[in-house]
């Protein structure tokens, strides 16, 4: 494995993570209605990628699994009810942000290894991976863009009020 | 004349067939109060329509210091002499015996009379306790859609630069909030580019989620007496119902709901495909054109067949309509506003004009519309949070222009990201830092979604709740002080329709026992807070309607929406279209003639937003991807709702608005004719669905979602199967209970089910996304039970 099979599996592990990662944010705060089903639409990015990450693997010498099974189960429901009761405190503001910084960080993480496999692509010549990281980019830098401009909009609210 | 009409039945009267390019007939429509004539009339007095947006210009018939009835006026550009039912017998509610006369405030868990100097005392005090200990972060303002401009400029004064709060929006985040972001996406700047004229030339007219037969029954009108005159306009009707537009359609789309960005797209890669697009008006006007063309590639009405639940074949008569329109008028409303991905959808409207070439010519009106009469000040005095004139917070000369015609830093006005929404200032005060909530002309314990959460947080301790209305509503009841305010044909002011006219209301009356004008009200608070500029004079110095106007008209100077050609005088003749200036005096009748102007980076509104996210372009981006100034068009992919039918709820849910009522029925439910004709709310589906469910027509039903559930009447109507819609005007101020459902028993707000969710873009709530199912409570005719049936839910037909 050379050195785009790595930076291939670091990437679809951290878009792997970066979906994990934006569900459950979407459920610990169901009470941010906003942020609940903005998250879930755009963790649908992660899981895209993480699957055209994994087939596109093989072929460069890596096995990537490809997304996680994301079924909604008990651990989900208890989660949402947790939110509900912690929805009323102020200090929930904290954690709120603290969680958008964390996403905001991992997808940044992403967009780099993003930006390295699209400039070897286009050293190398490499249409299908050219290709791939030209869909996919963008859309990660969406996902940067939405986790920071929630922070600058929340902020002011949320550091003030605790 | 159209003198005794009985438009409860027939809500647009007789027909006046006209031919294209002709003037739209007179027909002058009249109701006065029983056994007055129009020789009894004393005074006549200009106003126009506060029940809805078309604008429908009037007179007020005054006797003996008494509203008894009005009249259409017949020069007027909007309604040539129309009436809609709620025009015409809307007015009673003025009079109605329970109008608050006197301010009430809070003692000990119950609201007592009191005098006006006790009542401001207390909000003045609170909110200076709250800013001395909080900041302006901790004080809202939400407003309405039906106050009068120069009542929004003066909130919107108070608010930005005297409290300081980036906490202000209006109701009108529930009706016209996505007309506006979607005319920012595409075009800079919000402002209607088409005009009402344009029913008169257009030779295809398509409705996209607006039921305008019920909505606006005099522009429906319109559309009427030009389909019985020569050389009709063909019509395509997009809506899940069977509605009165669908009746008259060439072709009638009933998408399943939540899909409209998938069916939008399909209809625009038919376009492409078949190469109907205006090369030379994209070339000259337009950025961003192929990425849609790209965007929509796949997007084939085979595809959208599958998700929208619609035959392939109608998608592809439809675009053939579209397609070889000359002159095509499309109008869209709540069917797309309040909808999944509702600014998606409507930009996708304003990209079928851009790509067909079809703005700003006579018969090519693009009509996002409004909901509510006033709506559209309350965008454009910046009540719904945005910046006044349509200016852009993200654009520091903005600010500063502003700040230096309020005489303030530029650092004073709050700008530092977007205005809050009401959805989220809801959400800061069941979070709990907001601490204070003006509520202005609007009833959000009947209008919200999911309203067991809405009462909750109104009802907190921490939480002052201030309301500013006529009656004691379901809102009003929950507040800690109650400020009685005058209302149309009390007090003079102007309004702007859906398609820029202005309109001048005077006072016809005086308002009942102490209440007094929304102006004075503000006025009186900015005052008693003492709120000045930086050189120490008062930040509001007008004392009255005609120094807010000309304070507005010198804000509006120089931007899309400039009223400096108007004044109270000239608006006494007629309606005037904004923009109306020295250069245009006679107003404006259609926007983007030649070129968008106000798309030009240092003149937009908005630098617009992510399709998905709906986070903010950066000014820099705008630049380079809009240097000149062009309409942006923007490509957007269809999204799956955010909540779908399941085994568990296998319905989905619609709510929307009615023929004889406005909003939460705060007047229409108080005008007799009106109240009569539809007392009680009610559920419609499909008789094929009602069979499935084992139903039947006039059983009582229970709609149940994962929020809660509502008690109603069953009518099965022709709607698409799977859907269940009702009426969502409905609340409680005429049940025992005056608030909220009876005890352990579902209520009768549509409101009690819909869910919390909103466009990320626009911020306007959905509440056309819910999944639901329908249960029997009892059958036709079995008499109520007691105790478990409110025996106010009786059949409204």
């Amino acid at each position: 494995m050379n050195g785009i099979g790595v930076t291939l599996r670091a990437l679809h592990d951290g878009e792997r993570d970066l979906e994990t990662d934006l569900l459950a944010v979407a459920e610990r705060h169901r009470t941010e209605h906003e942020v609940h089903h903005v998250a879930t639409d755009v963790a649908r990015w992660s899981r895209e990628h993480a699957a055209r990450l994994a087939a596109l693997g093989p072929d460069r010498g890596v096995e990537l699994s490809g997304p996680r099974d994301h079924t909604p189960g008990a651990l989900t429901a208890l989660r949402e009810k947790a939110a509900q009761a912690l929805g009323r405190r102020p200090e929930t503001g904290l954690l709120l942000l603290e969680d958008l910084r964390d996403l905001h960080l991992a997808a940044v993480r992403n967009s780099l290894h993003w930006e390295m496999l699209a400039q070897t692509a286009q050293a190398t010549r490499d249409r299908a991976l050219l290709d791939l990281a030209t869909d996919c980019h963008p859309q990660t830098l969406r996902q940067m863009r939405w986790t920071n401009t929630m922070i600058k909009v929340l902020s002011p609210q949320l550091l003030v009020s605790v | 004349m159209d003198s005794s009409p009985d438009r409860i039945t027939n809500p647009w009267g007789a027909r006046t067939p006209y031919a294209p390019g002709d003037p739209w007939p007179v027909r002058t429509d009249l109701h006065l109060a029983d056994g007055v004539t129009e020789e009894d009339v004393e005074r006549w007095v200009p106003s126009a329509s506060i029940l809805h947006s078309n604008g429908d210009a009037m007179d007020i018939a005054v006797r003996g210091g008494r509203i008894v009835g009005v009249r259409g006026r017949a020069a007027d550009r909007v309604n040539r002499g129309r009436l809609g039912p709620k025009d015409l017998y809307g007015w009673q509610a003025n009079h109605a015996p329970d109008r608050l006369t006197r301010p009430l405030v809070r003692e000990n868990g119950r609201l007592v009379e009191t005098d006006w100097d006790t009542a401001m005392g207390r909000v003045v005090s609170r909110t200076r306790a709250l800013l001395d200990d909080r900041g302006p972060g901790s004080v809202g303002f939400y407003t309405s859609g039906q106050l009068f401009l120069e009542e929004y400029y003066t909130l919107s004064v108070l608010a930005h630069a005297g409290v300081r709060t980036n906490h202000l929006d209006g109701n009108t985040r529930l009706c016209t909030a996505t007309a506006a972001e979607a005319l920012k996406e595409s075009f800079g700047s919000d402002g209607q580019p088409g005009s009402y004229e344009d029913i008169d030339h257009a030779d295809t007219i398509a409705l996209f989620g607006h039921n305008m037969a019920e909505t606006q029954t005099v522009l429906w009108t319109r559309v009427l007496d030009r389909l019985e005159g020569s050389d009709p306009p063909r019509l395509l009707c997009v809506d899940p119902r069977y509605t009165p537009v669908a009746r008259h359609a060439d072709v009638h789309l009933a998408p399943r709901p939540g899909t409209n960005v998938a069916l939008l797209n399909a209809l625009l890669h038919e376009i492409i495909r078949t190469g109907r697009v205006d090369r030379a008006y994209l070339d000259a006007h337009t950025v961003g054109y192929d990425e849609l063309a790209a965007g929509v590639e796949r997007c084939t009405p085979r595809r959208a067949a599958e998700i929208c639940g619609v035959p392939a074949a109608e998608i592809e008569r439809a675009a053939d309509l579209l397609g070889d329109a000359k002159r095509l008028t499309s109008t869209v409303l709540q069917g797309v506003y309040q909808s999944h991905q509702a600014s998606a959808a409507a930009v996708q409207v304003n990209n079928l004009h851009l790509i067909r070439g079809m703005l700003g010519r006579p018969g090519c009106g693009l009509m996002q519309m409004n909901g509510q009469p006033t709506a559209q000040n309350t965008r454009e005095c910046g009540a719904d949070g945005d910046l006044p004139g349509f200016r852009n917070w993200q654009n520091d000369q903005h600010v500063t222009e502003l700040a230096e015609l309020w005489n303030v830093e530029p650092d004073g006005i709050p700008h530092y990201g977007p205005p809050t929404h009401a959805m989220q200032m809801f959400r800061y005060a069941e979070q709990g830092s907001l601490r204070m909530l003006w509520i202005s002309g609007t009833n959000p314990a009947v209008s919200l979604p999911e309203l067991g959460r809405i009462r909750s947080i109104l009802a907190q301790e921490r939480l002052f709740v201030v309301m500013q209305d006529l009656f004691l509503t379901e809102t009003a009841q929950l507040a800690d002080v109650v400020l009685p305010a005058a209302t149309w044909g009390e007090k003079t002011g102007t309004f702007t329709n859906a398609d820029r006219t202005v309109h001048l209301s005077e006072k016809a009356v005086d308002p009942p026992g102490e209440a007094r004008a929304d102006l004075d009200i503000f006025l009186d608070f900015a005052a008693r807070m003492d709120f000045r500029d930086k050189d120490g004079g008062p930040l509001i110095p007008w004392r009255d309607p005609q120094g807010a106007f000309a304070a507005w008209q010198r804000c509006s100077a120089g931007r899309p929406c400039d009223y400096t050609g108007l004044s109270y005088d000239k608006l006494r003749d007629g309606g005037i279209q904004w923009p109306c200036t020295e250069g245009a005096p006679d107003g404006t009748a259609r926007l983007y003639t030649d070129g968008f102007d106000h798309a030009h980076p240092d003149r937009c509104e908005s630098y617009g937003k992510d399709m998905v996210t709906g986070a903010p372009v950066t000014p820099v981006e705008y630049r380079s991807l809009n240097p000149d100034g062009k309409a942006v068009i923007k490509a957007a992919e269809y999204l799956p709702p955010h909540e779908d039918a399941s085994p568990e709820y296998p319905l989905q849910l619609i709510t929307g608005r009615t023929v004889h009522h406005f909003h939460t029925r705060t007047k229409t439910g108080r005008a007799p004719e009106l109240n009569a004709a539809a007392p009680d709310v009610w559920a419609e589906i499909s008789p094929a669905e009602a069979a499935t469910q084992g139903l039947a027509d006039g059983d009582l039903i229970q709609v149940t979602t994962p929020r809660g559930a509502l008690r109603a009447r069953l009518r099965t109507v022709a709607i698409r199967d799977g859907v269940v819609f009702v009426p969502f005007h409905y609340g409680y101020w005429d049940t025992p209970e005056g608030h909220r459902p009876p005890d352990g028993l579902p209520g009768r707000a549509a409101n009690e089910t819909t869910v919390t969710d909103w466009d990320p873009l626009s911020k306007q709530p959905l509440f056309k996304t819910a999944a639901a199912r329908v249960t029997l409570v009892t059958r036709r005719g079995t008499p109520p039970r007691q105790n478990t049936d409110d025996a106010r839910t009786g059949s409204s037909a």
